[in-house]
Order: C-alpha cells, then sequence, then structure tokens
C-alpha cells in the first residue's frame, strides 16, 4: 500500500467516523426549554435576540455583574434576576424548579452542555415572587441534598444520630 | 503609598469642593447644583462626589432595643435560620448591638456597630484578590464573584465587621446574593442608596422613634449628618488608626 493509500484510508475513516457522531449525540435528548413569561422585546423576544443570547448570555452576565458590583449601574436589561425572574416559571402545582432539576431554565442547557456554573451558590435560583422576605424552613432547607447523601453513605447513616435537645453543635 | 494618594485625594476634594461651591453660587442667588441629592439613573456610574455616612448618636441609641439589627437580618437573610448547622460566634454578622459599661461609674451605653466604610480600609489593603473593595462613593463591599474566601480581610478588619459564611444557602433576597466559601459584611444597603434610598437600620432605628441614625451624604455641607456633625461633631471608633471612617459615634 502506497503512502497515498494508506492517507486516503485515513482521511475515509475520520470521515466516518465524523459522519457518526450526530448518531451518538442522538442518543441524547435536545433540551427542552421552559417558556419564558413574558417578551422583552417584541421584535425577537428576549433581550437580545435567540442566537445572540444562546452564544453569548453569559458575557452580558458578567459585563452586567462588574458594572453592577463596582460602579453600582442598577440596569435590568442584562442582570441575573431579570433573566430568573422571566425564565423561571411555576409548574403545574405551582411550585418552583431549582437549579439542578432537569426542568430549570439553566439547568436544560446547561446539563445538555455539561456546563458548570457556580452562580446560584450565592444568587437565588427562582424569582422574587417566589418566596417573599427570608424563607428558609420546611422544604427550602440550606441542605437539600441531605436527605440523598444519607441515603447513600453508610457512614452518614452511622454518624446521623439525633442530636440531644439543646445541643446546637 | 496609601497615605500619600489619601493626601492628594483629600486635597483634590476640598478644592473642587471649592470650586463647586464658588460655582455654584455663580448660577444664580437662591437656586443651588443638587447634582447628587436625588436617585441617581439606573445607567449612571456612582461618582466620588458623594461620600455615604451615618452618624450615631449613643445617647438616643436604647439599651434593648435591636429594631436595627433585626431589620438588617430581615432584608438580608442573615442569622440562625440561614446558617443553622453553625456555632452562634461563627455565623455571619452584618451587624451588631455593643454594651459599654464604664466600670467607674456603672454608666451603660449602647451602640451599632457594623462595617465603618472606612475612606482607607485595611480589608481592602489586605484583600489578595481585589474583591474587596471600595466603591467610589466611599461604600466598601466583597465583590463575592472573586472572593476566595481567604478571610485576610477579617483579620484585618478592628471592628469585626466581616464574616464568613459556612453553609450552603438558598432563597437568597435577591438583593443579598449570598453563599459559602465567601466573606461578607455590611453594605450600607447598597442598593437602597443606589436607589435614593435609606439603610434599613437608620430606617428602623427612626420607624422606632429613637432617631439615633443620620445617614446622607458627608461631601455635602447642607446634607442632614454634615450640619449635625458640623454642629455637634462625631467621632470615630478607633481614631487612632487614621482610617477616616463613613460611620461617626456622638456621646462616645
Amino acid at each position: 500500500m502506497s503512502l497515498r493509500q494508506v492517507s486516503q484510508k485515513l482521511v475515509m475513516v475520520a470521515a466516518g467516523l465524523f459522519l457518526a457522531l450526530p448518531l451518538y449525540a442522538g442518543d441524547v435528548p435536545s433540551p427542552v426549554l421552559p417558556k419564558a413569561k413574558a417578551k422583552a422585546n417584541e421584535e425577537f423576544g428576549c433581550v437580545e435576540p435567540v442566537t445572540e443570547m444562546r452564544k453569548n448570555h453569559m458575557k452580558f452576565i458578567l459585563h452586567q455583574r462588574d458594572d453592577t458590583m463596582r460602579q453600582g449601574i442598577r440596569t435590568s436589561k442584562y442582570s441575573l434576576a431579570e433573566c430568573i425572574n422571566c425564565h423561571v416559571v411555576p409548574n403545574e402545582n405551582g411550585s418552583y424548579a431549582r437549579y439542578g432539576d432537569d426542568n430549570h431554565f439553566c439547568s436544560t442547557c446547561h446539563t445538555y452542555a455539561a456546563v458548570n456554573i457556580d452562580c446560584f451558590g450565592c444568587h437565588r435560583d427562582t424569582p422574587e415572587a417566589a418566596t417573599p422576605g427570608k424563607a428558609l424552613t420546611g422544604k427550602s432547607s440550606p441542605h437539600p441534598n441531605d436527605v440523598v447523601f444519607n441515603q447513600h453513605s453508610s457512614l452518614a447513616q452511622e454518624t446521623d444520630k439525633p442530636l440531644p435537645a439543646g445541643g446546637a453543635e | 503609598m496609601a497615605n500619600n494618594d489619601t493626601l492628594i485625594n483629600q486635597a483634590r476634594r476640598s478644592f473642587f469642593g471649592k470650586v463647586a461651591a464658588a460655582t455654584g453660587m455663580a448660577v444664580a442667588p437662591g437656586v443651588v447644583l443638587y447634582q447628587v441629592a436625588q436617585a441617581k439613573p439606573a445607567a449612571m456610574a456612582v461618582t466620588d462626589k458623594v461620600r455615604w455616612g451615618i452618624l450615631i448618636n449613643t445617647t438616643k441609641c436604647a439599651d434593648g432595643c435591636d429594631a436595627c439589627v433585626t431589620a438588617c437580618e430581615n432584608e438580608y437573610g442573615w442569622g440562625p435560620e440561614s446558617e443553622p448547622h453553625s456555632a452562634p460566634n461563627q455565623r455571619a454578622q452584618w451587624i451588631r448591638k455593643v454594651k459599654l459599661t464604664d466600670k467607674a461609674t456603672g454608666h451603660v451605653q449602647t451602640l451599632p456597630l457594623m462595617c465603618q466604610h472606612c475612606e482607607i480600609p485595611p480589608c481592602v489593603d489586605v484583600c489578595p484578590t481585589g474583591a474587596s473593595m471600595k466603591r467610589v462613593d466611599g461604600i466598601v463591599l466583597v465583590d463575592k464573584h472573586i472572593c476566595i474566601g481567604c478571610r485576610y480581610c477579617m483579620m484585618a478588619c478592628p471592628y469585626k465587621a466581616r464574616s464568613f459564611v459556612h453553609e450552603d444557602l438558598t432563597d437568597q433576597n435577591v438583593n443579598a446574593p449570598r453563599g459559602k466559601g465567601t466573606v461578607e459584611s455590611c453594605t450600607l444597603c447598597v442598593q437602597r442608596v443606589d436607589n435614593g434610598g435609606t439603610p434599613a437600620c437608620v430606617e428602623a432605628c427612626n420607624a422606632e422613634n429613637h432617631n439615633a441614625m443620620f445617614f446622607g451624604d458627608l461631601n455635602d455641607p447642607e446634607s442632614d449628618i454634615s450640619r449635625e456633625l458640623a454642629k455637634n461633631g462625631g467621632e470615630e471608633i478607633r481614631a487612632d488608626l487614621g482610617l477616616n471612617t463613613g460611620v461617626r459615634y456622638q456621646g462616645l
């Protein structure tokens, strides 16, 4: 086999792999985005055209973040709070998906694209109106994942003894 | 170097102040140019023409009243409910009531203590990432986006004003993003101030009719706080450190 033949074969194999890729990708369903509450712009829906938002939403938010934090510029156009207010909508029983749930607006694509963000370590992942004021009781406990952890870890089960009354530490 | 910068800035500031006063008078008698007294438009950046401050009259601050602390807790969601697994002295605390008892006379004073919004903030000096910062209008903040939680600023602060968040939080107030692994402190209610409002503690103190706290622009000689300071004075806590705090106290 000449060098030329080898290289031709290699190209064909590469092309075959490339063509096969979409078949594998087809195993993962495309994200289904929850519908936004309102239209920010009559012409193209969101604050920028959808294609632009898909590609560059993180840049808009990042820019706004520094402007607000450092200079006190508090316009709502690119603010994360407004994204959440408009895009995170309640489900049929009136409750809101959390970031990390499959049906949370941000999670839908971030899960699909394997993107990790830490916005919601500090920012709330539901609209302002979802829980007025501070509401850190019941279901919105600061450790929503504890239950899952406790179930699967024998260590956790061993050490997960109820505290004596009054023993806050 | 920091001191040199400060001296220059103070010189500039007083110069511009005089110029502004002169031009203000030249416009028309009785007409004063208010550039900063009203709420700024949302798209406008803050300016160094103002310097926000609080004046606290400790003689009016009632022993046993913690309205300012409760108001701050409600506004920003810190407190026992937000960090239930932490020890009380470990939890975030943005503002606290301090009680001073003179051992010789038994005289008791109480005062609220929070971030003093220094002109030369030690927390900003020591921050390795630039997260601890002072806005041009004098408000000292933590940019939690770049805070790495090293807590140098907590060590540097002479007022013990900063706290570290130890637990995962959810459902934060939309105006108070706070989360595990970052340092936080009094923000002088920056989002209220930017919208022309007053800090929650000052509002609560007035609502209780104690009227022990004044909020205003220290650079504007016509503001309530400046008039009161000019008339009756106001001390800094640890004035020996030369930090030129934005929070001043009377009756100490």
